[in-house]
């Protein structure tokens, strides 16, 4: 899961730069770009992106608390909790899109 | 590449999570936020437009990927694809480039 | 992959039914054991897909349905013949890992005097039982992708060392372990904690040696 995140943000990151470098040719090229955002697969796709976001997120923090942190025996919980995490920040997203 | 480079990059890879996951909640709640009532180009630029927290923000988010990114995927080449050797981290080098090359024309894109 | 007829008794274990099938079914089957009673490490096989001490797991544990158990050599071993893997390369990286005590006192001296309520002794407590039965080195993802790297056992015996205060071969160890075949190849996966039978946590090992290793970096000891 944190693999796979990690690669698509990897490959999804070029196009979101480029996408906002647009800005640098005026406002009016932003706003055709975001236009294309409005479509329903783009959308869609752009809520699997910030839930990627937020499983690699949460997965990371998993692993820097695992490294970093003395511990024993929550770690089951620690995977639980980063999934949650991950998912709820995917549905407060949906809601606001 | 000496284990004593491949120690420095896992550290470097866990400093820049870090300031990733800082940088990426404020990024995640700012978007929720942002895009309640649709997307414009003009609310954009206007929260970003000038201020120089936000280039300061965004600047350092850029940066800070650029460095993670690429040492993750050293990783995933060597166990998945079996690339090793000098070519791959030449190749890693590129990909860093890129980003913060592309990155940071964005963030000075809307700042302007 | 062979098909046996094995009778079922009570308290059966894993090694009593792979003992069954070597006296009475087929002479020629391969497998590997000594002590029976999980001391020394020498009967792991894949049960079920789930690499186990095969003398300590009873079949009732085993068994998924039907009555059928899978038993194969471990994994991420080089196979010999049947069950029996070559242990070589994995005894190797424990060496690879300098996974011997290094001290510089004499039988002359006095004993070295280590408090067992210490912190370092404690964590030694918890990861000093191995007894080398590659379970976790079998169970590894990272093994499988990279086979250079050390894997869980090795690096845990290094880390016991390194908590050692006794020892004093610390940074070399540490150059040992670290960079892409050591401790920081480690996805925290836990697959060698979850399955241990011994109940160590190697994970935990790992993530102190690359604690370690980065302290050492940064304070320009490597």
């Amino acid at each position: 899961m944190h693999r796979i995140s990690g690669i698509l943000l990897t490959l999804f990151l070029p196009g979101h730069f480029i996408a906002l470098g647009s800005a640098l040719e005026g406002a009016q090229a932003f706003d055709e770009f975001l236009a294309w955002t409005e479509r329903p697969l783009v959308k869609f796709a752009e809520w699997g992106i910030v839930l990627l976001l937020a499983v690699h997120l949460g997965g990371g923090l998993r692993v820097l608390a695992l490294e970093f942190l003395p511990w024993r025996d929550w770690h089951k919980s620690l995977a639980a909790a980063a999934a949650a995490a991950a998912i709820a920040v995917g549905l407060a997203f949906a809601l606001a899109l | 590449m000496s284990a004593k480079t491949q120690s420095l990059l896992w550290v470097a890879q866990r400093a820049s999570a870090a300031v990733l996951a800082l940088c990426v909640i404020v990024h995640l709640g700012t978007m929720i936020y942002a895009i309640r009532g649709g997307l414009s180009a003009s609310e954009i630029l206007s929260r970003t437009q000038g201020s120089v927290g936000w280039l300061a923000f965004y600047s350092v988010f850029v940066l800070a990927v650029a460095v993670h990114a690429p040492i993750g995927l050293r990783s995933v080449l060597l166990e998945w694809l079996g690339w090793r050797g000098a070519s791959r981290d030449v190749f890693l080098a590129g990909v860093a480039i890129v980003l913060a090359g592309l990155g940071m024309r964005a963030v000075v894109g809307v700042f302007a | 992959m062979r098909d046996f007829e094995v009778p079922r008794h009570a308290s059966q274990t894993v090694l009593d039914v792979v003992t069954h099938i070597q006296r009475a079914l087929d002479p020629a089957l391969a497998y590997r054991f000594a002590c029976r009673v999980g001391v020394c490490g020498s009967c792991a096989m894949t049960v079920n897909g789930v690499a186990r001490w095969t003398c300590r797991t009873h079949i009732d544990k085993a068994v998924r349905n039907r009555n059928e158990i899978t038993i194969e050599p471990l994994r991420n071993l080089p196979v010999i013949r049947d069950l029996v893997t070559d242990m070589r390369e994995f005894f190797d990286k424990w060496a690879r890992a300098k996974g011997s005590f290094q001290g510089d006192r004499s039988r002359r001296d006095d004993f070295s005097r280590i408090p067992s309520e210490g912190a370092s002794r404690k964590q030694i407590d918890a990861a000093i039982e191995c007894i080398g039965c590659g379970v976790c080195y079998s169970s590894c993802d990272v093994v499988s992708w990279n086979p250079d790297y050390l894997g869980p056992a090795a690096l845990n015996r290094a880390w016991t060392l390194i908590r050692d205060e006794r020892d004093t071969a610390s940074i070399e160890r540490l150059r040992a372990v670290a960079g892409d075949a050591g401790c920081h190849s480690c996805h925290t996966h836990m697959s060698c904690t979850e399955r241990c039978p011994k109940g160590i946590s190697p994970t935990a090992g790992i993530a102190g040696l690359k604690r370690e290793v980065s302290l050492a970096l940064l304070r320009g000891q490597l």
